[in-house]
């Protein structure tokens, strides 16, 4: 016991390299942040001790706390519409049909293309009067919408950007559990003549539940962490309608230089993440079972 | 008969399905490939008739767009080799030893937003006096492509097969020739998917170069973001850049669907 104790020991030393690397560039960051959040600092200035002071104002900020609403609403909807369309799609290429590793590569090219890149195309895109999407529709018959540029329509029309751009991901993890899935449950529900939307209800959805709850998980992660798209196409606005906490911080730290103040908004920000995170784990157990 | 009308509603359902992702990618590139009238134009023009580089030439004619380019490769190449030679080991040790919550730590770096990192990594550049160069954008993409390494070797080596290694330990090979000679070659597949995840990741980030980069040291996805906001805009040019930035990876997409299905299912990774 003892021998293969020191025997797996000696494997430290493969890990030291990357445990340093991983020491510099994300450790450190994380515990200088939260010493710095307790300073009232500018960068030029000298910085002054407050203790707490940060956190309090924050709690009082209402633009903070906008930013925070805005950012749930963003993930809210960032998370449904991905996972219905990336279930459906699944589905979809889950079945045996000509062409499906053409479709398939199609399929997930927009969550590997460039961020920047495809975000500058959608606000041409969006553009009210030149834009291509007012005009396709206006050949369905639907009035023009201004997309990104009044405050009650950007979020969605964001939220339908990060749609396309993540919805292949779910489309993955959940194509994956689908062809985990055992067969001989299908063919019991075959020979007692069920439709397959019966067979999809009682049987694919139990069993794909664990694989949907981890993508549940990943994309509730990468919405409250979306940053370029929005950067990109409105940079928070129209006014502050899409600042969401991310961009709220980026402000604070790279164009106020307000960096106590923003070291306070990193650490609530991470705060809110690892709840979320930790209450879809706790789903992901009693789902489980 | 019915089951024709099956096959039908199945075959458009796929279309539904990347339609949206072809529309995108095939606007982009007619907007690439019109004059700006063409581009301004409604209702839009679809086809390019007839269809110009002169976008094309005007990117590589101004924006130090070339340099940009090149700071882009650096970055993406360096920040993805840094992380195989301190990776591969790594994952290779935490699948030996079982370490689950080192793999815990990496998954933690995998959920924090990559602005987070970026105050007190600015502040210590600065104080070393690296800001200007490329250094701080490739150490920064670290926290990108080093997770994604390491994470998916663990996965890949936890798959091999014990037996090889153990007989080259008993004649008298040390851990590291193991390693190196008898595990690092059978995990190939693992390595090549590492490599294109790290590389697309890396080349796609926005946030690091975006904050830490000079007039010199933008990275591509940076400097095509500058031309929409301190240009006048000029749809053709704009949309040529934007093709041009992220037709690498959809080439390498393209090229290696398979490997990157594979690394992509096996642990969830994405970038900061």
């Amino acid at each position: 016991m003892i021998r293969s104790r020191n025997y797996a020991r000696r494997y430290w030393w493969f890990v030291v390299p990357a445990a340093l690397a991983i020491i510099a560039v994300i450790v450190f960051p994380w515990v200088f942040t939260v010493y710095v959040s307790a300073f009232e600092w500018r960068i030029g200035s000298t910085p002054e001790w407050v203790g707490f002071a940060n956190y309090v104002k924050l709690f009082g900020d209402e633009r903070f706390l906008w930013a925070m609403v805005r950012t749930l609403y963003f993930t809210a909807l960032s998370v449904v519409f991905p996972l219905v369309l990336g279930l459906a799609a699944a589905l979809v290429f889950h079945q045996k049909f000509p062409l499906r590793g053409v479709a398939r590569t199609i399929f997930i090219l927009p969550m590997m293309a460039t961020p920047v890149a495809v975000a500058l195309v959608w606000t041409m895109m969006f553009h009210p009067q030149l834009g291509v999407l007012n005009w396709l529709l206006s050949q369905m018959g639907i009035p023009p919408s201004m997309w990104v540029y009044h405050p009650d329509s950007v979020i969605p029309t964001l939220v339908m950007v990060e749609t396309w751009h993540w919805t292949p991901l779910v489309m993955l993890l959940l194509l994956g559990g689908l062809s985990a899935l055992p067969i001989d449950p299908y063919e019991a529900a075959k020979i007692d003549g069920a439709t397959p939307w019966q067979a999809f209800r009682h049987i694919t959805l139990p069993l794909l539940a664990p694989y949907i709850v981890v993508a549940l998980i990943i994309r509730t992660i990468d919405a409250l962490k979306a940053f370029d798209i929005i950067y990109v196409i409105t940079q928070g606005g129209p006014g502050s309608a899409s600042e969401t906490i991310n961009i709220f911080l980026y402000l604070q730290a790279f164009a106020f230089y307000n960096i106590g103040y923003a070291s306070a908004v990193v650490v609530v920000f991470f705060a809110l993440i690892l709840l979320l995170a930790a209450l879809l784990m706790w789903t992901r157990e009693r789902v489980r079972v | 008969m019915k089951k024709l009308a099956g096959r039908v509603a199945f075959g458009l359902s796929v279309l539904v399905l990347i339609a949206p992702a072809v529309m995108v990618f095939l606007w982009m590139l007619s907007l690439s490939l019109k004059n700006e009238l063409d581009n301004t134009a409604f209702p839009p023009v679809f086809i390019p008739a007839p269809p110009t580089l002169a976008n094309y030439a005007e990117v590589f004619a101004r924006n130090d767009f070339l340099l940009y380019a090149w700071n882009s490769v650096v970055v993406s190449f360096s920040a993805t080799g840094i992380a195989l030679l301190l990776g591969m080991p790594a994952g290779y040790g935490i699948a030996k030893m079982r370490a689950t919550r080192a793999a815990a730590l990496i998954l933690i770096a995998r959920i924090t937003p990559g602005l987070s990192y970026l105050i007190p990594l600015f502040l210590m550049f600065q104080w070393l006096g690296l800001t200007g160069t490329l250094v701080p954008i490739v150490l920064t993409h670290l926290v990108i492509t080093l997770p994604i390494v390491v994470w998916v070797m663990i996965s890949f080596f936890e798959g091999l097969p014990a037996e090889l290694e153990e007989a080259a330990l008993v004649d008298g090979a040390t851990i590291w020739q193991a390693f190196r000679y008898v595990a690092m070659p059978l995990a190939r597949p693992g390595i090549t998917v590492a490599c294109i995840l790290s590389f697309i990741f890396s080349w796609n980030n926005f946030i690091f170069a975006v904050v830490l980069a000079g007039r010199e040291t933008r990275t591509l996805p940076v400097a095509v973001n500058n031309m929409l906001t301190f240009e006048q805009v000029a749809w053709g040019p704009l949309s040529a850049a934007a093709l041009l930035v992220t037709a690498p990876v959809l080439l390498l997409t393209l090229l290696a669907q398979k490997q990157i299905v594979a690394g992509l299912t096996a642990g969830g990774v994405k970038g900061a």
